[in-house]
């Protein structure tokens, strides 16, 4: 069986923790192949390698710069040559990376160096047969979701980059063996390098794009974020944001939901004070259930909505957060 | 300085999208415009030309766009911006070309603008509003063989230790806000956090109309044919389903204070609590 790289995803090693965006690369991986786990940076941090074989990886490449360069700090160019030189070394039946900016710019690279096709935001990916000669086949959502499209490669190595959430992270031992590579890495792509980095500060609450549940904001909320953010407390949800309420300072952009923010496919999705305009809609249309609080019985919101309530949030998510908490006792 | 700015001609994103019998997008059948998310990367190059100063012949911005015939359309919107002179690759054989297709296609042709006396700065927007995959940027400074620094929210040229100028940027990253920076050349892409794009003044329609528009084909450039197109794609689509609509579920009136209740049962129903 031909291996699959799976590039783990850069955050992850922050504190010696794979994400779950990565553990679910490595379940679709096992589908098409055997997972091959591709880790930039130092693999004695945390329990990065044996939480990826727990999860299936065979082998792991840890990939260090043969002159100690630290390629985490010069963006996506040394990390494309890295899985462009593994590519060319294991031939493997495809490379699956996170989708998310910096997963679709090496993506785009990697697909441009090793002369194959490019699948990005895959939602799903299945393994192909015959009539595909064996080229694994993807599922996206395009058009704002109203359509959905099955896709695959048919030119030089299958690159597809997969939305958090594609599928559930399963166990299966696999043998982890580790597997240091050292790699040259071009002039050319140590030029463009990040000089300050201001990380934010966690919430405390799921990330946005793989919780379960969403509860999201927007102009409605006028500002006041409370009421939003101790109703999703309340369910154990990540707050999202309109673009009106991040462009008014209220929310930093990270938690934009729609067309120019995060696209958000979670099982219950609630909207509070949002219009529901087609570039919001882009990014929650997905949700397999939606519901929404606003004032106005004529939203366009409303047409998506499984339960919708006409009211103030204002009053509604206190109220509703109050009786939820009751009922947890 | 010499700045190039890539836009794409896209089928209006509150029309109604579809695919065509090939699965292509349909780019003809519907009204197509200047994708809103390069007006951002048109008003970032302009005011890069702003900043450097004068409005001499040394400092140029060209709009680039490839796409079919009507796509001069969105030539002409930048140009009445205030972009100084339009170029359009248009070619029967382009039709259908995915992201790798389209990347050769744009390289070739910032190659040849830059042919007499260089270039500077590619600045593209971060994704187009029908396709969406925001690869072409990453794509085509690969095939440029220069830095990118993408996604951008603010943008300034700057100067290194050596004497060189860079272009800088300021990323609203997920976990960090990041400043990232390359020595030019460089391609660039902006988001829409960059800042509004201006709109066309009346004077700026009108010296649009005197602007020089060159239109290239793929002989042109010398791009083999057979390397772009639908057929020559690296990627097929299989099928396409239009996803059912959405059917409106309950909706409820909170009169004095039903609707909180409605909304917990509702969610208990469902289990999510
Ligand atoms: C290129 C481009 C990209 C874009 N990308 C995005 C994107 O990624 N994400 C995005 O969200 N938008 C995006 N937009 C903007 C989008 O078009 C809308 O302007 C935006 O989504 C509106 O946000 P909103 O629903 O919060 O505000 P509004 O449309 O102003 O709606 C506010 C809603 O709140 C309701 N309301 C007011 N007070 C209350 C109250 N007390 N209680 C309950 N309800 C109340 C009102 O009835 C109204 O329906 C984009 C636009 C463009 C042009």
């Amino acid at each position: 069986m031909s291996e699959v790289l799976v590039l783990v995803d850069s955050n992850s090693l922050v504190d010696g923790k794979v994400s779950k965006p990565t553990l679910e690369l490595l379940t679709i991986a096992r589908r098409i192949g055997e997972p091959s786990a591709v880790l930039i940076g130092d693999p004695s941090t945390g329990s990065a390698v044996e939480t990826l074989a727990a999860y299936g990886a065979e082998k792991i490449y840890a990939v260090s710069a043969s002159d100690g360069t630290d390629i985490t700090g010069y963006l996506v160019a040394p990390k494309a040559e890295v899985l462009a030189q593994l590519v060319e070394r294991t031939g493997p039946a495809a490379v699956l990376i996170p989708s998310g900016g910096e997963g679709k710019e090496i993506a785009g690279r990697l697909a441009v160096k090793t002369d194959s096709g490019l699948i990005t935001d895959a939602v799903d990916v299945q393994p192909g047969d015959d009539s595909t000669r064996g080229t694994p086949v993807t599922t996206q959502s395009v058009f704002a979701g109203s359509y959905t499209v099955r896709a695959r490669v048919t030119h030089g190595t299958p690159i597809i980059t997969v939305k958090p959430n594609s599928a559930a992270p399963a166990q299966h031992q696999g043998a982890g063996a580790v597997e240091e590579l050292t790699v040259t890495i071009s002039e050319s792509a140590k030029t463009a390098k990040i000089t300050a980095s201001e990380p934010r500060k966690a919430s405390g609450r799921p990330e946005l794009t793989e919780a379960a549940i969403v509860v999201s904001g927007g102009r409605g909320t006028g500002g006041d974020f409370t009421a939003v953010e101790a109703f999703a407390d309340a369910i154990g949800a990540a707050v999202g944001a309109s673009r009106a309420a991040v462009d008014s300072g209220w929310m930093p952009h990270a938690f934009q939901v729609g067309q120019t923010g995060k696209t958000v496919s979670p099982q219950l999705y609630v909207a509070n004070g949002i219009s529901g305009a087609i570039q919001h809609r882009a990014g929650m249309q997905t949700s397999k259930t939606i519901v929404a609080v606003n004032k106005d019985d004529e939203a366009p919101i409303f047409e998506l909505v499984d339960f919708g309530v006409v009211g103030d949030l204002q009053k509604v998510l206190p109220a509703a957060t109050e009786e939820i908490t009751k009922r947890k006792g | 300085m010499n700045i190039v700015v890539c836009v794409k001609y896209v089928p209006d994103s509150t029309a109604d999208r579809h695919f065509e019998e090939d699965l292509t997008v349909d780019r003809v059948g519907v009204d197509g415009l200047l994708s809103e998310l390069d007006e951002y990367a048109v008003e970032q190059a302009l005011q890069l030309k702003e900043k450097v100063g004068d409005d001499s012949a040394d400092h140029m911005v060209t709009v680039l766009s490839v796409g079919p015939e009507r796509a001069s359309d969105a030539v002409r919107k930048s140009l009445q911006m205030g972009c100084d002179a339009g170029v359009h690759v248009v070619d029967a054989a382009i039709a259908g070309s995915d992201a790798v297709g389209t990347s050769l296609v744009l390289a070739k042709a910032v190659a040849k603008i830059g042919a007499e006396s260089g270039w500077d700065v590619v600045m593209c927007g971060m994704a187009s509003t029908d396709g969406s995959m925001g690869v072409v940027p990453a794509m085509l400074a690969e095939r440029l063989d220069v830095p990118a620094v993408t996604l951008g929210s603010e943008v300034e040229l700057s100067a290194d230790s050596g004497g060189n100028t860079t272009l800088r940027i300021r990323r609203d990253g997920d976990t960090a806000t990041e400043t990232i920076e390359a020595t030019l050349p460089v391609v660039c892409s902006v988001t829409d956090q960059s800042g509004e794009a201006r709109y066309p003044s009346f004077k700026g329609i009108m010296a649009a109309k005197k602007k020089p528009v060159a239109t290239w084909s793929l002989s042109d450039l010398g791009v083999d044919a057979e390397l772009v197109g639908l057929a020559a794609a690296y990627t097929v689509v299989e099928d396409s389903q239009a996803r059912p609509p959405r059917t409106a579920g309950q909706v409820v009136a909170d009169d004095d204070g039903a609707g909180a209740h409605a909304l917990v049962e509702f969610l208990a129903s469902k289990k999510f609590i």
